[in-house]
């Protein structure tokens, strides 16, 4: 039988209703580089994290060279040599490459005294050997680049002698050149028998350095195949492959005018020159990778991030918008991506949250609230939003998720925009609140809204959207109209292929 | 992934009834305490002396509770009042402002030096986005130094010949006798006109609205369009406005002016309005709960005070059962 470094069998993880991975097995080869693919929310982080031990699962089995492996929070993962690199860092800025490399050791050593010329040659040894002896252990880690943060993270994990290396997208962030050296590395350390499973998009990269490859699909196994068997576009269909139309509800479609229109606009490196437009009566879609600069270019247009460059036009005439208050003013309003943190007050009561954007329109003169007027404004948006709640003055956060999002989607009508902004409408909730909010968001352009929408799910950009811009790298790579709005397209114009 | 599939919870949860509720236990427990404990404790003369000490408590706490509902703080308002009062002090006397309008005008100076550096505090603090803890007590040195810079370090003793100074007499008949009809002192009633008026600003008004949804989530305030900075401006400079009105209470009630006035008031305010269950990261507290926790502060050490309680066992006393009345309150959240 073939010997594996790791078994992951019959894997089960539920998040409240949602089963975010179901009856899902791995099996990685010692020294070898194992692609793990899948579309935004096919459980592939849920699978890694569950690995590394940030998750506990509900059902299934962990085997490290044939022994069974208990993980129950993050530091059983290293003990067991698993060592998992986020796209977020997990590095302190503000000390020296060689305290991050070392961290558990000091964290752990019975001498308390450090001795720097120890540490700063064990580090040093380390970055030799994998050949990026140009990083000075004594630098401070936010003064190196990013490609350098992740050859920290990597030392990091080689100190904790790890056996398992994850690396979550890890080329995101890297120019071409970086690339090819990380790469480099990542062979090397397959053939010093380290097991390595990289998560990626990139077909291109997955094809140059996987010797299989894994495909997540939905929270399910779909398979595991050698890479050199398949063809990328093979790949790409086992992604894909399955029937979401009757999630799209039909929607009558009446496109009127150019309603918002945003010319060259440019905000340092992550946008740049993008130029689009919006018509009443329309869903325009933002579609690319995580990161490709989607929520950036929504932020720049809004004033958050810096702009560079760029003008917007309302109803055809040039309008300044140099903050979110502008932006209100001018009728564009944004749903947050991040529901809790950015888009709800999570402690205020519901009513609270549905006015704060148009108190003067429940209030007299002076700024004094009219409760009754108040409470009739609130009842109206719950009952055209459908939204499932116990009273209006119980807080926001006794609400389910997606009675949460409703909440801050009402909070955007009241504003009275002519504009909308959605980012990541439906993520974190449940599938029957997604179906409710495509309903919302056909009404809302049935009643002459314009929006722009942007997702990282592309069956989502698929029955939802009018037309679609592709960004990669900040850039708008391709415009689709809604007949060439195919999967195999927006994966053709968001990655390298 | 965070897909969560919250129950609603229950409205009327009886736990979090009484958590929310535990000041105004603390407080009516307190008071059947005094009152057994002491035949003084329910005296006209005794509470009538509670309301006039804590007037300019009170207003340093209303402050304190706006500021810290925007998650900020403010550490700086024992110092303006010290100013403010310096200043009351010093325009009464040295420019010789004894009629009744040059008492009115240093007055007006005192309360505008306290709205002024608010003012600076705020706009520190909105714009150029430096910590509260670290702007405020800066400024405290600063306007505490300034007050000493004003008095060359000694008291200034207000004139208040009936005669002579009528405006200056007035002044201190004001600080220090009560209305004719209940006796209720004239410095409580210029605050409880304060009370009501903030505590219906903060319940019924867009502003009060708006300043509570800043402190609950910035963020989501500054994305929905709201005017955040504006907001927290507004929060420090009210505060500083109302330590100057506490700075020329206390002028008029003592009748002298000293540079050392009011240090360590900001943090009974702070203690205060968290002891009334606000939370210091903000979005969650009421002027009503705010006063709760001045009295309950003002009761421990007149109990104490009126049982010959010594002074400075005093202050080891009410420190525990500040950290006790918080712990019931506030302890348990997350």
């Amino acid at each position: 039988m073939e010997q594996h470094r790791l078994s992951m069998t019959n894997i089960t993880k539920r998040f409240g209703g949602v089963t975010a991975l179901g009856d899902v097995s791995l099996h990685v080869k010692r020294g070898e580089i194992h692609a793990l693919v899948g579309e935004n929310g096919a459980g592939k982080s849920t699978l890694m994290k569950i690995l590394a031990g940030a998750h506990l699962p509900d059902a299934g089995q962990i085997f490290i060279d044939d022994e069974q492996a208990h993980m129950r929070n993050p530091k059983d993962g290293i003990d067991r040599g698993v060592s998992v690199i986020y796209q977020e860092f997990a590095l302190m800025p503000e000390v020296t490459v060689a305290e991050n490399v070392f961290i558990d050791k000091l964290n752990e050593s019975k001498r308390k005294l450090i001795s720097w010329k120890k540490l700063y040659v064990d580090t040093q040894e380390i970055l030799d050997r994998l050949g990026f002896g140009v990083v000075s252990p004594r630098s401070k880690v936010k003064d190196i680049s990013i490609a350098h943060c992740q050859i920290v993270e990597i030392c990091k994990a080689l100190s904790r002698n790890c056996k398992i290396l994850v690396l979550d997208e890890p080329t995101a962030m890297l120019s071409t050149f970086e690339t090819q050296q990380l790469f480099e590395l990542l062979k090397k350390l397959r053939d010093e028998g380290v097991s390595v499973i990289y998560i990626s998009h990139r077909m291109n990269e997955v094809f140059s350095i996987s010797d299989r490859i894994s495909v997540l699909r939905d929270g399910h196994n779909v398979s595991t195949v050698n890479t050199g068997d398949v063809t990328e576009s093979e790949v790409v269909s086992m992604m894909i492959g399955r029937d979401l139309a009757s999630y799209f509800p039909e929607r009558e479609r009446r496109i009127g005018d150019v309603v918002f229109e945003v010319r060259n606009l440019s905000s340092g490196k992550v946008v740049n020159d993008v130029s689009f437009n919006v018509r009443a009566g329309e869903v325009f879609g933002l579609s690319g990778l995580v990161g490709a600069g989607r929520t950036e270019t929504l932020m720049a247009i809004l004033g958050e991030l810096k702009r560079d460059s760029g003008k917007i036009y309302i109803d055809g005439k040039e309008t300044k918008i140099r903050s979110t208050i502008d932006a209100r003013k001018a009728g564009v309003s944004l749903l947050p991506e991040d529901r809790k943190a950015q888009g709800v007050f999570l402690d205020l009561p519901i009513l609270h949250n549905m006015t704060v954007t148009c108190l003067n329109k429940v209030s007299a003169k002076a700024g004094i609230i009219k409760a009754r007027r108040e409470r009739k404004f609130g009842s109206d948006l719950v009952e055209k939003l459908q939204i499932k709640i116990g009273a209006l003055t119980n807080p926001c956060s006794s609400l389910s998720g997606g009675n949460q999002q409703k909440v801050s989607i009402s909070k955007m009508l009241g504003a009275d925009s002519k504009i909308l902004f959605f980012d990541e409408p439906t993520r974190g909730v449940d599938v029957g609140a997604k179906i409710e909010i495509y309903k919302i968001i056909n009404e809302l352009v049935a009643e002459g809204y314009g929006v722009v929408m942007v997702s990282s799910e592309m069956p989502e950009i698929i029955g939802m959207c009018d037309r679609v811009a592709v960004i990669r790298n900040g850039r708008i790579t391709g415009e689709l109209g809604k007949d060439e709005l195919t999967e195999q397209n927006l994966i053709k114009y968001s990655m390298e292929v | 992934m965070g897909m969560d599939q919250k129950v609603s919870k229950n409205p009327i949860d009886k736990k979090r009834l009484l958590k929310d509720n535990s000041a105004y236990l603390i407080i009516v427990g307190l008071v059947i305490v005094s009152s057994i404990l002491s035949p003084v404790f329910f005296s006209k003369q005794n509470i009538m002396n509670i309301f006039r000490q804590q007037s300019p408590a009170m207003l340093l706490a209303i402050g304190a509770m706006l500021v810290i509902i925007t998650s900020g703080i403010d550490l700086s308002t024992g110092a303006i009042l010290a100013i403010s009062n310096v200043c009351v002090a010093y325009f009464i006397t040295s420019l010789n402002f004894f009629s009744p309008s040059g008492v009115l005008l240093s007055i007006i100076v005192g309360i505008a030096v306290g709205a002024v550096v608010g003012c600076v505090n705020g706009a520190i603090v909105a714009w150029l986005r430096m910590p509260p803890f670290i702007v405020t007590l800066a400024m405290t040195t600063i306007v505490r130094g300034i007050a000493y810079v004003i008095t060359y370090g000694s008291p200034i003793r207000l004139p208040v010949d009936p005669v002579a100074h009528k405006g200056g007499h007035a002044f201190f008949y004001f600080g220090q006798n009560g209305d004719p009809l209940l006796g209720v002192p004239y410095t409580a009633w210029i605050v409880i006109v304060f009370i009501i008026f903030f505590w219906f600003l903060m319940r019924y008004t867009t502003f009060g609205r708006i300043l509570v949804a800043t402190g609950s989530n910035s963020d989501a305030a500054r994305l929905a369009g709201i005017n955040v900075k504006k907001y927290i401006f507004s929060a420090y400079t009210i505060s500083g406005f109302l330590a100057g009105v506490a700075g020329v209470l206390i002028t008029a009630r003592a009748g002298i002016a000293t540079p050392g006035v009011g240090s360590g008031f900001e943090l009974n305010a702070i203690a205060a309005v968290v002891i009334g269950g606000a939370s210091l990261a903000g979005g969650k507290g009421t002027i009503g709960k705010t006063i709760v926790g001045v009295f309950i502060i003002a009761l421990i050490s007149n109990i104490m005070t009126l049982t010959g309680v010594p002074p400075y066992p005093q202050q080891i006393i009410q420190g525990i059962i500040i950290i006790v009345a918080v712990l019931l309150n506030a302890g348990k959240e997350k």
